[in-house]
């Protein structure tokens, strides 16, 4: 997938701009916060569970390299095939010669981010296949060619009037609005190309060391079709998604659904192993994983490991003030909210996503609701930290911190400067206290109101208040 | 391709300074149950929009399941599996074919491999007598569960497997409910790509 993270500011302000996506937005808010916050009562301890948690994804990590290996020796003697990806380019090639080799024509998909990331359909389609997205979700961004907004809610941004007008628009059926006959709709148009399709593509929410096994959890049933019917199954997941056991994997699915959508358990969750067997009576012939690097591997032994822990439940951005007010668009690439601001400049590079790490008020509740405590404020920190080293800040903002520092280190300069501003900015706040435009900083005041400082300084109210 | 495995593992093995394998168990506490680990699954199946009958005897299950369909204004035909084909179908008034489903089946009738209480979960082996297919293809799946094979948890239900089998089959599909979708303006909507219902029917025997 592209990246178009450099016009993050522009699309941050359209969308804020944008009612219909604000309501969307409030929607989002209103529905997985309450809920996630809800099913969490369920649990005897959640603090407990995600030390847990994040234990179990840690420890892979530690061995990533065993478990990796123990997992491909397990899907071959299972009759899988593994096949391992440098990169977006290596899993496009890769698709398209299993696809090849199995003379493939037609391909359903499950909701993959990893699949996004490395652009696999646009791979397959130049290659002549024909693609389906089935996810719902997926399906009508794949009829308005739109990238997804949400990693579990990949089309919050639209109405179902926007998708009445797709679905007429590409299905030549009467336009219905109802959300129960736009579901029915999807089922019925999709239905014959899962029938009709030779290979399924899913992503795997995990992999299984001890079992070579492929685990995806859904609520539509469209993973399950995709891996069930065709006649060959290509997982493709990152190469950190692998898990030592099923009982680990098991604590790991007591969060993941709760985090993500306030469920307890999704309605399906598969564990996907090998091909079918010689008397199996459904299943695919075929079964390939590919493990795709694409920088992930970079990243360990560094501060920004622990976001590989990352099992993508999307709470973080639930919850975050600033992907609630912008969408998932504006953050220009497969992952928005604050696992995108660290993932994404981790992943294409800081100088490409120069505005990500900053979009972010560090109030903190990222780190609070994650389930695997990734810190994701202080990896933001972090890469703050490493923008302003690359010298990859602009030049204004690197001037105004280097004239501010040179202020600060002389107390007496700096109290000067501040007991002239409180004064100024007292003034400009008149009577009410109120300051309706701020210069240098209209866009703050643009939408409210700048409190007037007293008039004061800390530091002269702290002296006059000390005891002679 | 073997230049990336190669390539990728030497990546991960610059930084992994060899700690020791051997892991510190973790004790985190999982939610209570109850004692009624019956009660618990059925509610918990509710909860999640199945519907529940029983527990019954075999033959009531059957005439039971008739009932269901019927006043719902249902089909009384229906594919089962396999390892059901020998129940007495015809007597319950049900016209059943053991096979995988088609993808214009309407009920399909499969057993469970067992259930779980925590969630209200079903758990399905696939296998030659026990297709996945029938309980994804029908938009109604009807499965038959002995009341005893209701364990407490996941991690249960994965001993029980290893217990009952060699190794793990193709497919393992843990079911809660009937298929649905929030994408639309995350308004829940039963019935997805898979079932628009799911009835278990708890048995007394086997």
């Amino acid at each position: 997938m592209q990246v178009t993270t450099l016009h993050f500011r522009r699309k941050a302000a359209e969308n804020l701009a944008n009612d219909q996506l604000q309501r969307a937005l409030g929607r989002l808010k209103e529905r997985f916060v309450g809920a996630r916050a809800e099913a969490l009562q369920d649990l005897p301890d959640f603090a407990q569970l995600r030390e847990a948690a994040a234990a179990i994804r840690q420890h892979t990590l530690d061995h990533l390299d065993h478990y990796l290996e123990r997992f491909e020796a397990e899907v071959i003697a299972r009759g899988g095939t593994v096949h391992w990806a440098e990169d977006a380019q290596a899993v496009q090639r890769l698709v398209v010669e299993i696809a090849r080799q199995h003379s493939a024509q037609r391909v359903v998909k499950s909701k993959s981010m990893v699949t996004e990331e490395c652009a696999v359909n646009d791979a397959l389609e130049a290659a002549g296949v024909e693609v389906m997205e089935t996810d719902l979700g997926e399906y009508i961004l794949q009829l308005a060619h739109e990238p997804p907004s949400h990693i579990v809610a990949p089309v919050v941004h639209k109405n179902k009037e926007d998708v009445a007008d797709l679905f007429a628009q590409h299905h030549r059926r009467p336009r219905q609005t109802g959300i129960a006959e736009l579901c029915r709709e999807a089922r019925e148009i999709l239905r014959p190309h899962f029938l009709a399709a030779d290979m399924g593509i899913s992503g795997a929410n995990f992999v299984i060391a001890e079992t070579g096994s492929a685990l995806i959890v859904t609520n539509e049933g469209n993973g399950r079709l995709a891996t069930t019917l065709p006649r060959v199954h290509v997982a493709i997941t990152g190469i950190e998604k692998v898990v030592p056991t099923l009982d680990d994997v098991s604590l790991l699915l007591r969060l993941l659904p709760r985090s993500a959508t306030g469920q307890s358990i999704t309605n399906y969750v598969s564990v996907l192993t090998g091909p079918k067997g010689a008397h199996d009576l459904d299943g695919p012939e075929h079964f390939h994983v590919i493990l795709v690097d694409n920088g992930r591997s970079a990243l360990l032994g560094t501060e920004l490991e622990p976001m590989l822990r990352c099992i993508r439940c999307g709470a973080c951005m639930n919850h975050c003030p600033v992907y609630q007010s912008i969408g998932g668009h504006a953050y220009g690439w497969v992952y928005p909210g604050p696992m995108g601001a660290v993932l994404t400049p981790s992943l294409v590079g800081l100088a490409e996503a120069i505005d990500l790490p900053n979009a972010s008020t560090f109030c903190g509740a990222c780190a609070v609701v994650c389930p695997v405590k990734i810190p994701l404020p202080d990896l933001m920190r972090t890469l703050r930290v490493r923008q302003l080293q690359q010298n990859l800040r602009p030049w204004r903002e690197r001037l105004a911190l280097r004239l501010w520092a040179w202020c600060a280190q002389r107390p007496r300069l700096y109290a000067l400067l501040t007991a002239l501003g409180a004064r100024l900015l007292h003034l400009l706040g008149g009577r009410r206290g109120l300051i309706h435009r701020l210069p240098f900083a209209g866009g703050w005041t643009a939408g409210r109101d700048f409190p007037a400082p007293a008039g004061r300084t800390f530091r002269e109210l702290y002296r006059a208040r000390q005891p002679r | 391709m073997i230049a990336a495995r190669a390539s990728i593992l030497a990546r991960i093995r610059r930084t992994r300074a060899g700690a020791p394998l051997a892991r510190t168990p973790m004790s985190a506490p999982l939610p209570d149950l109850g004692a009624d680990l019956f009660a618990r699954f059925s509610d918990r199946a509710r909860a999640l929009a199945s519907d529940v009958i029983g527990p019954v005897t075999l033959d009531r299950a059957l005439t039971d399941l008739a009932t269901y369909l019927n006043d719902r204004h249902l089909p009384l035909t229906a594919v089962c599996w396999p390892q059901l084909a020998t129940r007495n179908w015809r007597a319950a008034g049900l016209r059943v074919e053991a096979r995988a489903a088609r993808g214009d089946d309407l009920v399909g009738i499969s057993g469970a491999f067992c259930g779980i209480a925590e969630t209200g979960t079903l758990m399905l082996l696939s296998g030659p007598e026990t297709p996945a297919s029938v309980s994804l293809l029908p938009e109604t799946h009807v499965a038959l569960l002995p009341v005893k094979r209701i364990v407490a948890r996941m991690e249960d239900a994965w001993a029980l497997a290893r217990r009952e089998h060699a190794r793990l089959p193709r497919a393992v599909n843990f079911i809660s409910g009937p298929s649905r979708t929030a994408d639309i303006e995350q308004t829940v909507t039963l019935g997805a790509h898979g079932p628009y219902r799911v009835l278990i029917v708890l048995t007394r025997e086997d």
